[in-house]
């Protein structure tokens, strides 16, 4: 039997999308290049994306381990806030920056430490900072939309740099240095490890505990990170809206880029390509007018799709119907 | 006394697996009736065809001199076939009485009739002459408190015979005799009782009769009185003539034993687990811990590899003191346990071979010291081709290999570590005779490289040939020892079964 590369359904899935756009509105493809920087719908796919994309580089590694992480969404309001407030304070770049992903680090941290040490269910465990951390971001800005004036900060989410946006390039930057952090030490095969069987793990003497509070702490900080960029994206910290829904297109995009929820495999590249399918369904959807409210059942309909297309049961059926075919 | 069930020729098969063969088995009313075997001889498949949790592939049901055919649990209790199972399987947020008639409560359109549950809920327990308070929560009871209301709904139905799948297994002594006391009361009744355990000191106490069931085959019927208790676990354990002619030579070679030990504890022990026991391991023996099925063997591995904590003793690894307090630690003091769950405790089922059997020596090394590519490939060859490892491609996924290659691979994870001391937990258990064969002269391989090894097996033959000495466990007790010359099966019978001068 020929081994298929697991990336192939996302990315079949990702061209044929993007084809489908191609058709009904030619200009879809175009890029052009403005004033030295690269402008079009791609090239805005990527800078919309980028956010998704980076919170779920953190959550791959943590379905990896069996887990989920529910709280991103609020983490990224969390670190928004600590933004906002540090900068009307008048704290330098470089301090807000480092305090934001830290706070995403302490908010992974606590996961860890719930899930890991203590035995909760990590879905019960980040339903917890996930309802919880949008008041200590309501807290932080005490309960306001603060606009954030500062061209650099701005600049993360916004600017280009050499024609190029700096946001894709910076998540780009975050998806190589996870690749070569977990493939060129033997993280990624623990991680691997603890997912695949986690008792097996411990009995071969990993310290599964460790293994998988770190997931949660890395996670955490990917969606300290998207937190900047998403302030950054609005010029303002809004604990109310920012991230809002962003666990779910994390997951999806998990999922659909190949890593079972089950735990075990991770496919980092798998997780960008899907994320990018989703903000290409998003962008499309925008593009052709649907309404707001109605966009998330296309997108339900494209995971109910990819699900089968993973599940066991359905490609022996198709091998079934297929094998029944070509014995009549 | 008359015959209340009789099974005739009941077979059931499971993909790969005989689990029952041409089993006959016979209750009469009045009488308390052992069910034994070792892990894997078919008395829960026997109980599950019995009570209709499977369907049974062939074989003729009679109960009370009628045909039965139980389709479902449920279907058998109304038949009056009552099963308690091990693990109590009530609802620990139900009140007594609740838990008592649950499914069958009296009332009408939907209401209950609370003042009949609990009249009926009295009378169960009653006949039990047992004083529980019906209103209490189950939870707040005991554990024995909690088997006996099991057995109280158990007889609620009016049952005629009545199951009890390892009733004992989590009760003190005191507990033990208060159900004995029951079961007695409840023979004098009528009710025929099937009693499955472990414990051969409570089939000696309590049945009449019993049943030995050995690789889903009767191996026979006896009477309890009539059968000495060596020939029991003779019979249980089944011998294995056949093996006489690559017998011993494992055990040759005593180790020497002017050497300081490897691994030594020092009244070591962990309550309800095992008691309290010395142990010393030295470098080129392969010692044997013998002993039945729940005689603590596993639980003696678990305390020295750090997955039970120890609630007394000491342990010392070439002489130092030290404690060990999870798996990575026994790892990093030269440590290595096969653990007789290949598949919980074992394989990363999805993970490749290589994965599988580099994951140990790279967890030793840590995260950061990673091995190359070229290093793990060498390591892979190297242990698939010492320990002929069937496999397509070292990146085949492991769940694909067949039980004795998955074992091999296992065993070459631990060797990768290249430890002092391993811990072979059932290592032959579920793969075939040539695997067997191969695992055994990888043993004593081993043992010609200086390791100490400690040696878990269920199976006499294997254990005398395999190794220089034999510690024997009696229930979760350390009671005796075997070496050199004095080491044969039938001593070492005597020693389990707890027979001997």
């Amino acid at each position: 039997m020929k081994v298929r590369s697991p990336l192939l359904w996302p990315l079949a899935g990702f061209v044929a999308l993007l084809l489908l756009n191609a058709v009904f509105n030619p200009a879809f493809l175009k890029i052009t290049l403005l004033d030295g920087h690269l402008y079009g719908v791609p090239v805005d796919i990527l800078v919309q994306g980028s956010r998704t994309m980076l919170v779920a580089l953190g959550m791959t590694l943590v379905i990896a381990t069996g887990g989920i992480d529910l709280s991103v969404g609020s983490v990224v309001a969390i670190a928004g806030a600590v933004c906002a407030v540090l900068l009307q304070d008048g704290h330098g770049l470089a301090l807000t920056l480092v305090a934001a992903v830290g706070a995403g680090v302490l908010a992974g941290s606590a996961n860890g430490l719930l899930v890991a040490r203590l035995g909760v269910q990590p879905i019960v465990a980040t339903l917890i900072l996930m309802v919880a951390g949008r008041g200590v971001a309501q807290l932080l800005v005490d309960g306001q939309v603060i606009i954030i004036a500062s061209a650099p900060f701005e600049f993360l989410a916004n600017g280009f740099v050499l024609g190029l946006p700096l946001a894709p390039l910076l998540v780009a930057a975050a998806y190589v240095s996870a690749h070569l952090l977990l493939r060129r030490t033997a993280l990624g095969l623990f991680v691997e490890a603890v997912g695949d069987n986690e008792q097996a793990s411990r009995f071969a003497g990993l310290a599964a505990a460790r293994i998988k509070t770190l997931a949660y702490v890395f996670c955490g900080a990917c969606a300290g990170g998207a937190g900047i960029l998403t302030a950054a994206n609005i010029r303002a910290a809004d604990a109310y809206r920012a991230g809002e829904n962003m666990e779910l297109d994390a997951i999806f995009a998990v999922v659909v880029g190949g890593t079972a929820l089950t735990g075990g495999r991770f496919l980092i590249l798998g997780t960008a390509i899907g994320a990018l399918l989703i903000q290409t369904l998003t962008t499309t959807m925008y593009n052709l007018g649907v309404p707001p409210a109605v966009a998330p059942v296309p997108k339900a309909l494209l995971i109910i799709g990819v699900a089968l297309l993973q599940s066991e049961r359905t490609t022996r059926w198709l091998r079934g119907l297929a094998g029944r075919k070509e014995a009549a | 006394m008359s015959e209340l069930l009789e099974l005739r020729g009941v077979g059931k098969r499971f993909p790969g697996v005989v689990a029952l063969d041409d089993v006959d088995f016979t209750v009469r009313a009045g009488e308390i009736h052992a069910l034994l075997g070792e892990n894997g001889a078919g008395k829960s498949t026997l109980i599950k065809v019995l009570t209709g949790v499977y369907p049974a592939d062939e074989g003729e049901f009679r109960l009370g001199g009628a045909s039965i055919r139980p389709g479902s649990p449920r279907a058998a209790e109304e038949l009056g076939i009552s099963t308690v199972y091990q693990e109590v399987n009530l609802v620990p947020s139900l009140s007594v009485a609740e838990n008592i008639t649950l499914g069958r409560q009296p009332g009408r359109a939907g209401l209950l009739n609370w003042r009949a549950i609990r009249r009926r809920a009295r009378a169960a327990l009653a006949r039990l002459e047992l004083d529980c308070d019906v209103d209490a929560e189950l939870g707040a009871l005991s554990v024995a408190h909690q088997q006996m209301v099991a057995i109280a709904r158990a007889l609620d139905t009016r049952a005629r015979l009545l199951i009890l799948d390892e009733p004992t297994a989590s009760l003190d002594e005191h507990e033990v005799a208060e159900l004995f006391k029951i079961m007695r009361q409840l023979r004098a009744d009528g009710l025929g009782i099937v009693f499955v355990t472990h414990f051969l000191d409570q089939v000696y106490a309590v049945t009449d009769r019993l049943t030995v069931l050995r690789n889903g085959a009767r191996v026979g019927e006896f009477a309890t009185a009539g059968l000495p208790r060596l020939e029991l676990v003779g019979r249980m354990l089944g011998r294995e003539v056949s093996a006489a002619e690559f017998a011993a030579q494992g055990a040759a070679s005593p180790a020497d034993h002017a050497a300081p030990p490897v691994l030594a504890t020092h009244g070591l022990g962990r309550r309800g687990a095992v008691a309290p026991f010395d142990l010393s391991l030295r470098g080129g023996e392969v010692v044997g811990l013998g002993g039945l099925l729940g005689s603590g063997r596993t639980e003696t591995a678990r305390l020295l590899f750090g997955l039970d904590r120890a609630d007394s003793g000491t342990i010392s690894v070439h002489g130092a003191p030290c404690r060990i307090d999870s798996p990575r630690e026994a790892v990093r003091l030269g440590l290595a346990f096969c653990s007789e769950d290949r598949k919980a405790e074992g394989l990363l089922p999805n993970l490749s071979v290589r994965e599988n059997l580099l994951i140990a020596q790279q967890g030793r090394r840590g995260a950061l010291r990673a091995l190359t590519r070229a290093e793990q490939e060498q390591l892979c060859a190297h242990y698939i081709a010492a320990l002929q490892i069937k496999t397509p491609d070292p990146e085949t996924p492991v769940k694909n290999l067949s039980g004795g290659n998955q074992q091999k691979v296992l065993l070459a994870r631990w060797l990768a570590t290249q430890p002092a001391v391993i811990i072979l937990d059932e290592p032959t258990r579920g793969i075939d005779v040539g695997a067997k064969q191969e695992i055994e002269q990888l043993i004593a391989g081993l043992r010609a490289d200086g390791l100490a090894v400690l040696f878990i097996s269920s199976e006499i033959d294997e254990v005398v040939r395999n190794c220089s000495r034999v510690l024997v466990l009696r229930e979760r007790r350390l009671t005796g020892e075997i070496a050199d010359g004095d080491l044969t099966a039938d001593h070492l019978m005597h020693l389990m079964a707890g027979t001997h001068e």
